[in-house]
């Protein structure tokens, strides 16, 4: 950090330059820079400039791009009540991610951090869901939450009761759907969360200790200060992903029932791409790249200090 | 090192000189779930390129969600196919819109094109001009479990109208037997109920001008009538417990697990249920069908049927050899073979005869004396409006909204299209 840090004497740029061309960082840059740039306008930052030239138009994905139609699909989409439905899913979301999945890592991670065989083992339990593919869990819960041939179904007909058939409840089905994500992704924040608290150092903990401290005044007043740029870090990932969900509602209710349980990118999959409105998804898309770009770029002014990392 | 490259060499030579010998005719299709369809078409192809050993047929299957979404990209580039199976109907008109599809009229002729049904024709004709070969029909009935409708002393042969039908369902009801088995989660099987309703209300002709957006276009009082009608039928609430939560397939298993009396389906059917039950067997000799209930003051035909012409699109720039292909496949003889095999609907003219399941034969029959025969909505209609009309219905069967707000709901979409 020192280096970094430290006042240098003011150059001209051609000063700069030159002295960059004699230590060979001009040819470094030169060399390396290009294929990094390259790749990143090509596949990054023309198709975000495209989906944003494309949101003005109607397009069904066939022939030329003629049909400018201005604001329309703006004006469309903020009219859709599918799409205010779909905006309010991903907030809850973001909500249950934050208030639920988190503080349940976090719990997690206190319980189990310290290296002990049987620790190792929960671990590994907890981390598990992380690894299953997307589909593959919206799949496997779709066979549990299934009433007729699924695990609540034969659970149903074990206690004598009628079978409940969860995701087909216009109620209930976006809540199956936030606990599957809670069940997928809080071993991933708790993985996080033991990395940090393994690294609080020990004379802390017994400084704390010996001071009389009990464990909850440990865990408020040592631990949790001392994990703070983590949580922080977990909470950001966390937002980004509940905003991007779509993998994980495809298998399990493919937004139905009457598509009250799509999330943005599942709105935009079914509206833009699945029914040919590429104008009408791509507006979509700018919407939700807004979103992004807010909340990253707000939760680092509101949540993160100079010292975080990001 | 040197017999290495000399192999390389060798080998790259070939590769070279292979595609200069031989023309490659690239076919994209879907993947299809009747037991039987791959090998048909595998012995198609061996039986053509025995004959014609300068070319070779590559068929590709992708499963329909990807293909339907790859398409539009596929088509407007380079490594386009040069046929590939559609549905026809308003996604067909959009590609040829777009200019991505070759015109073949000049090599159908009278003749060539007389060998098919002139449904199956019309349907590959968009402004005058043919771009495709037809290869199959469905239709869709209304398919009853004899043994459940037995029990709940129903005579199916009696039930001519819509309010005959809805009489069926109390009584299966009554007799505690789910009367209508539906695969809700997709949708469009729901959407058969609307748009066979719609077909009798509005008559093929009322559906064409609604489409065009005349007499008020879907918010027309004939699509308002054929969703009252729908929601006739769900407030007896007829379906399985969870039916907005059982796809299509998992539907098909439970009607042939015997789980329900009536199953709402194209002639595809009869395979399905069968391979998607628990005995893999399904209902057997218990499965029959009867045509669709007429309704009172219809502007549509009674016999008019309800279901898709499927078939194949040429593209732009073709290989020269797959007209003559498409033509092989689906000449008589094959069209009588797959008929044979159950594969489908064969829609080559008195390619009928063959076919074995008396029930594939019976809906073959109300094809073919059907005076018209309506579109898949949702395939007829291209795919935002056809959606949209999906969501309609799916939302009446759920109780969700109003006929009238259905009927408003899909023409809002035609507005927008």
């Amino acid at each position: 950090m020192d280096t970094l840090t430290r006042k240098r004497p003011r150059h001209s740029p051609m000063a700069r330059l030159s002295r960059m061309q004699q230590d060979g960082k001009l040819t470094t840059i030169l060399f390396f820079l290009p294929p990094a740039l390259v790749l990143f306008t090509i596949f990054v930052i023309w198709p975000i400039i495209n989906a944003a030239h494309l949101s003005f138009f109607k397009w069904s994905g066939y022939g030329e791009v003629t049909n400018f139609v201005g604001m329309q699909n703006y004006q469309r989409l903020v009219g859709h009540s599918v799409f205010h439905q779909s905006m309010w899913n991903s907030l809850k979301l973001v909500l249950a991610s934050i208030l639920i999945q988190i503080p349940l890592a976090l719990a997690m991670a206190l319980l189990i951090y310290r290296k002990t065989t049987v620790n190792t083992a929960f671990r590994l339990i907890f981390f598990a869901p992380y690894i299953l593919a997307e589909i593959a869990t919206g799949l496997i819960w779709s066979f549990i939450f299934d009433g007729d041939y699924g695990v609540s179904g034969q659970i149903a007909t074990a206690l004598g009761i009628e079978p409940i058939y969860i995701l087909a409840d216009r109620q209930y089905a976006f809540m199956a759907i936030i606990t599957v994500i809670v069940w997928k992704y809080f071993g991933y924040h708790m993985m996080i969360f033991i990395a940090a608290l393994q690294a609080v150092p020990s004379d802390l903990i017994e400084a704390a200790d010996i001071d009389g401290a009990g464990p909850w005044q440990k865990v408020f007043y040592v631990k949790l200060p001392l994990i703070a740029h983590a949580i922080k870090l977990s909470a950001f990932f966390a937002i980004i992903g509940a905003l991007q969900v779509f993998d994980i509602i495809i298998p399990l209710t493919n937004g139905g029932p009457s598509n009250s349980t799509h999330s943005i990118v599942s709105y935009l999959y079914t509206y833009g791409l699945a029914q040919l409105n590429v104008g009408y998804g791509s507006a979509v898309g700018v919407v939700l790249f807004i979103l992004c770009l807010v909340s990253a770029f707000g939760y680092r002014r509101l949540a993160l200090t100079k010292g975080d990392v990001l | 090192m040197r017999s290495l490259l000399l192999g390389a060499a060798t080998a790259l030579g070939m590769i070279f000189a292979g595609s200069a010998w031989a023309e490659t005719v690239r076919i994209l299709t879907i993947e299809t779930n009747t037991p039987g369809a791959r090998d048909y078409y595998t012995n198609a192809i061996k039986a053509f390129e025995a004959a014609n050993p300068d070319v070779k047929i590559q068929f590709d299957y992708m499963d329909d969600t990807s293909f339907k979404s790859k398409l539009p990209t596929l088509l407007q580039s380079s490594s386009r196919p040069d046929a590939f199976f559609t549905w026809t109907g308003g996604v067909f008109h959009e590609q040829a819109e777009a200019g991505v599809l070759k015109d073949i009229s000049a090599q159908m002729d009278e003749n060539a094109r007389a060998q098919y049904a002139p449904a199956g024709i019309t349907a590959h004709t968009y402004k005058g001009k043919l771009y495709g070969v037809p290869l199959y029909a469905a239709g869709v009935a209304l398919f009853y479990n004899k043994a459940l409708l037995a029990k709940a002393n129903v005579d199916p042969k009696s039930i001519k109208t819509w309010d005959d039908f809805l009489g069926a369902v109390k009584k299966v009801k009554a007799a505690g037997i789910t009367p209508v088995v539906l695969g809700g989660k997709d949708k469009w099987p729901i959407a058969f109920y609307y748009g066979y309703l719609a077909t009798r209300f509005a008559g093929t002709a009322g559906i064409a001008a609604a489409d065009r957006g005349e007499n008020g276009g879907f918010g027309n009082p004939d699509f308002v009538k054929a969703g009252g009608a729908f929601k006739q039928l769900v407030d007896l609430e007829p379906f399985q417990p969870g039916f907005m939560d059982t796809t299509q397939n998992k539907a098909a298993g439970l009607f042939g697990d015997a789980k329900g009396a009536f199953y709402l389906m194209g002639n595809f059917f009869i395979g399905v249920q069968a391979k998607n039950s628990t005995s893999g067997k399904g209902l057997g000799d218990d499965l029959d069908f009867i045509p669709f209930p007429a309704v009172a003051g219809g502007k549509g035909d009674a016999n008019d049927t309800f279901g898709g012409v499927n078939g194949w699109l040429i593209t732009k720039d073709a290989a020269p050899s797959t007209v003559k292909f498409l033509r092989f496949l689906t000449s008589k003889e094959n069209q009588l073979e797959g008929g044979k095999l159950g594969i489908w609907l064969p829609i080559a003219k008195d390619a009928q005869a063959n076919i074995q399941d008396p029930r594939l034969r019976g809906i073959g029959e109300l094809l073919a004396k059907a005076p018209h025969h309506q579109l898949y909505l949702d395939q007829a209609l291209g795919a935002s409006v056809g959606a949209a009309l999906n969501d309609a219905a799916a939302e009446i069967a759920t109780g969700d909204i109003t006929p009238e707000e259905a009927a408003q709901k899909v023409e809002e979409a035609r507005e927008m299209r």
